[in-house]
């Protein structure tokens, strides 16, 4: 057993945060602020080769590994959740391409993702269907060789700023019954009948562009179906595997960054002469952030190394991490702004920011009640 | 990163996995309820091996390392905590300091009878005044011919008893703090060793804790443990590593209790269906699970540190701090899915509670885990 991160992982790890000390930090508040697209930040990754690091080398990447990107998207946010966005979701959107897409489909759409020359997306939801795939209204029909795409998405992050977007809806012909028959596609912006529509207002990761993404008539040529009709639920669920711990590097991070902040206010800030740092009061709220966070470090990382290494309980060790970091980074985050008192509550200040970035950890690729739904399943299966 | 376990630690999984179902479980409603020491289950582990894991082959050990005790005292434990707890002050804080701080003779004298299993092993260090603030003991040695007299008092001293060696701390220049403290080698029938009544417990029946009384005890200068006032070193170095194996003992507790609940959870049938299909018994074991695996994660990378011989205080103290904290919420969480039943003490469930509150208190309570954390996340300047 070997429970440290390897050296071309710690280095990756210095390179991501050095950088995003430097670059992404001072940039944190006013991408929040403006609620815009921090284009800047993925001119940034794309240079660097973060948004490579999703991708094998064979397809113009720099690693594939799950632990590796858990590492990266972690350090980022650290300093920016919306930030992390940009890495995670490029890895959402190309990974149902990479797990089940054809070796054209791969070649194709992969290498421009991987240089960061374009950016992913992957829409599930509906407003009639969240954690329950079954309420699918989105449909393509098929007429011979072309699928013709109709219905809309809802809550699709980076749906707007994507170039490929992947889509599932529902290939069976039968009108109002629940969804039995859905399939995954490739969409791209340009094709006609695509239109993004109108941007949330959110209580975080205000500069990640959640969108409603509607499609009238949209011509996909069969081609663009990623394997066989029928396998897109199987694949989706697939693809949240993987990427739910991604969802657990970020909200590591953002706990990460609010106890940092926590910590280096409370040994500055002085009470009754002395830094709040040496009351218990503040101590036992540290010392309960810290090992919380810990826990949640090794679930994730566990999670990663259980998805390198294709173990096969990695949707209980994928849905576990989720839960607990996500939880974790609400727990420590509203802390964080209670060890900063005032200053906690002001804009001026990060912790706050960081609290409101936690809350979507504990809702999006599932929710947490979906999660223990998840996990008590597994557990209560017979032959588990 | 490569999180399984190497061939060598799945082998000592198998092997106390079915020493625990085999020997252990079937034991451990009796032991509980007639609070009787389980002499028997000490012999078997001794036969299998089991009582030298950490000591090196050449002193009759095993030489394993700090993940292979973890999943040996996690398993015991799954069913009786009681015996875990014996045989993990045996093998961790009653033999630790001896492979770190031994003499060449020390280790020859002690090891292989404690790898054996013939002598059994216990830690002296708290004292009636002196238990979270474990620098200012009150018991005494002082110097005397080619050796030292020690006077005082020891309590809460896991194995009272039943050990063949005590390694006990006492202050060789009182009211120096810490820096006064040295560390002892004390045998079990030395006469001036007495051992006082064991007490009765809410929990951990089976495990014999007891005070420790030295009056006008003798101990030979080759029996001093390290240098004279390098006690407190070592006693603090022994309690880092101890709380490996108590985090292994909580997330053992939890792990059964889990396992039992899932059982039941999937059995019981009420308003037509296994309770375990209604979703709040569900986010209960979801819940339980997840603090279960994190606990055993958390208690391995402190193992891990430990092994690589890197600093670990901090995580060791994290561990303790969160595995002993889910085994409280779990081991209550599953007798509530056990319902009534799970009040009554025909099952493990009650008794699971009343051993896991054992975990949050000893080898420093969860505030000085959480103080040890603290201080070193923000040391003042």
């Amino acid at each position: 057993m070997n429970l440290f991160l390897s050296q071309e992982q710690e280095e990756i790890r210095e390179l991501v945060h050095d950088l995003c000390l430097e670059r992404v930090e001072p940039r944190a508040a006013e991408i929040d602020e403006s609620a815009e697209f921090p284009w800047d930040i993925k001119e940034l990754f794309a240079k660097n080769d973060i948004l490579a690091i999703p991708f094998t080398p064979e397809y113009g990447g720099v690693s594939g590994s799950a632990l590796t990107l858990i590492v990266a998207v972690e350090e980022i946010s650290k300093f920016c959740a919306t930030s992390s966005l940009i890495l995670s979701v490029q890895s959402l959107g190309s990974l149902p391409i990479w797990l089940a897409g054809s070796e054209e489909q791969k070649r194709k759409y992969l290498p421009p993702l991987a240089r960061g020359e374009q950016l992913a997306s992957y829409a599930l939801t509906e407003p009639g269907s969240g954690s329950d795939a079954g309420g699918m209204r989105t449909r393509a029909i098929k007429h011979g060789d072309t699928y013709v795409l109709n219905g809309s998405k809802t809550f699709i992050t980076g749906g707007s700023v994507a170039d490929t977007i992947v889509v599932f809806a529902r290939t069976d012909q039968d009108g109002d019954t629940p969804a039995r028959n859905i399939s995954a596609f490739i969409v791209e912006k340009t094709m006609p009948g695509f239109k993004v529509g109108k941007l949330e207002k959110k209580l975080g990761i205000r500069g990640s562009p959640t969108a409603q993404l509607f499609f009238q008539d949209v011509a996909l040529p069969a081609a663009n179906r990623i394997g066989d009709e029928g396998e897109g639920f199987k694949i989706a669920m697939r693809v949240l595997d993987h990427s739910r711990p991604g969802i657990a590097a970020q909200a590591l991070g953002i706990a990460e960054g609010a106890f940092d902040l926590a910590r280096r206010y409370a040994r500055e800030r002085h009470q009754f002469g002395k830094p709040i740092a040496e009351f218990q009061g503040i101590q036992f709220i540290l010392a309960d952030m810290a090992t919380q966070i810990e826990a949640a470090r090794a679930l994730t990382y566990a999670a990663g190394d259980a998805l390198d290494r294709k173990l096969p309980d990695i949707g209980v060790s994928s849905s576990m991490a989720k839960l607990f970091a996500s939880d974790t980074a609400m727990r420590v985050t509203t802390n964080a702004v209670q060890v900063l008192g005032g200053y906690g509550y002001l804009r001026e200040f990060a912790a706050e920011r960081m609290m409101r970035d936690a809350k979507i950890t504990q809702i999006y690729e599932g929710t947490n009640e979906i999660q223990r739904f998840v996990i008590a399943r597994e557990m209560l299966k017979e032959d588990a | 990163m490569d999180l399984s376990l190497s061939p060598e630690q799945e082998d000592i999984r198998k092997l106390v996995r079915d020493f625990a179902q085999r020997e252990v479980k079937p034991r451990a409603e009796a032991i509980d309820h007639r609070d009787e020491f389980p002499r028997d289950l000490v012999d078997k582990a001794a036969e299998l091996g089991l009582m030298g894991m950490l000591v090196p082959e050449a002193y009759g050990g095993a030489g394993l390392d700090h993940i292979a005790f973890a999943i040996f005292i996690e398993e015991v434990a799954r069913f009786a905590a009681s015996t875990a707890g014996i045989l993990d002050v045996h093998g961790s804080v009653g033999t630790e300091p001896i492979l770190h701080f031994g003499s060449e003779e020390q280790k020859r004298r002690w090891l292989p009878a404690l790898a054996s299993g013939k002598t059994l092993a216990a830690f002296a260090l708290t004292e009636p005044e002196a238990g979270s603030d474990a620098a200012h003991l009150k018991t005494t040695a002082v110097r005397r011919n080619g050796g030292y007299t020690l006077n005082g008092t020891k309590i809460f001293i896991t194995n009272a008893g039943q050990a063949g060696l005590y390694t006990l701390m006492a202050a060789t220049r009182p009211g120096a703090g810490a820096d006064g403290i040295t560390a002892f080698l004390i045998a079990g029938d030395n006469p001036g060793l007495n051992v006082g009544p064991r007490f009765k417990k809410m929990g951990l029946n089976g495990s014999a804790i007891a005070e420790v009384h030295l009056e006008d005890c003798l101990v030979d200068e080759r029996d001093r443990l390290g240098e004279e006032g390098q006690g407190f070193r070592i006693a603090m170095q022994a309690l880092d590593s101890g709380r490996i194996g108590i985090s292994a003992q909580a997330v053992g507790l939890a792990q059964g209790a889990l396992d039992d609940a899932i059982a039941y959870a999937r059995e019981r049938q009420q308003f037509g269906k296994p309770i375990g299909e209604f979703q709040s018994i569900q986010n209960k074991i979801a819940d339980m699970a997840v603090k279960t695996r994190a606990a055993r994660w958390l208690t391995w990378k402190a193992a891990a540190l430990c092994d690589a011989g890197q600093p670990f205080t901090r995580e060791a103290a994290m561990a303790k701090l969160f595995a002993t904290d889910a085994a409280m919420e779990i081991t209550l969480e599953a007798l509530q899915v056990f319902g009534g039943y799970g009040y009554l003490e025909e099952y493990p469930m009650a008794r699971r509670v009343r051993d896991a509150k054992a975990g949050q208190i000893y080898e420093g309570t969860n505030q000085v885990q959480r103080l040890v954390i603290a201080r070193d996340l923000a040391p003042a300047r």
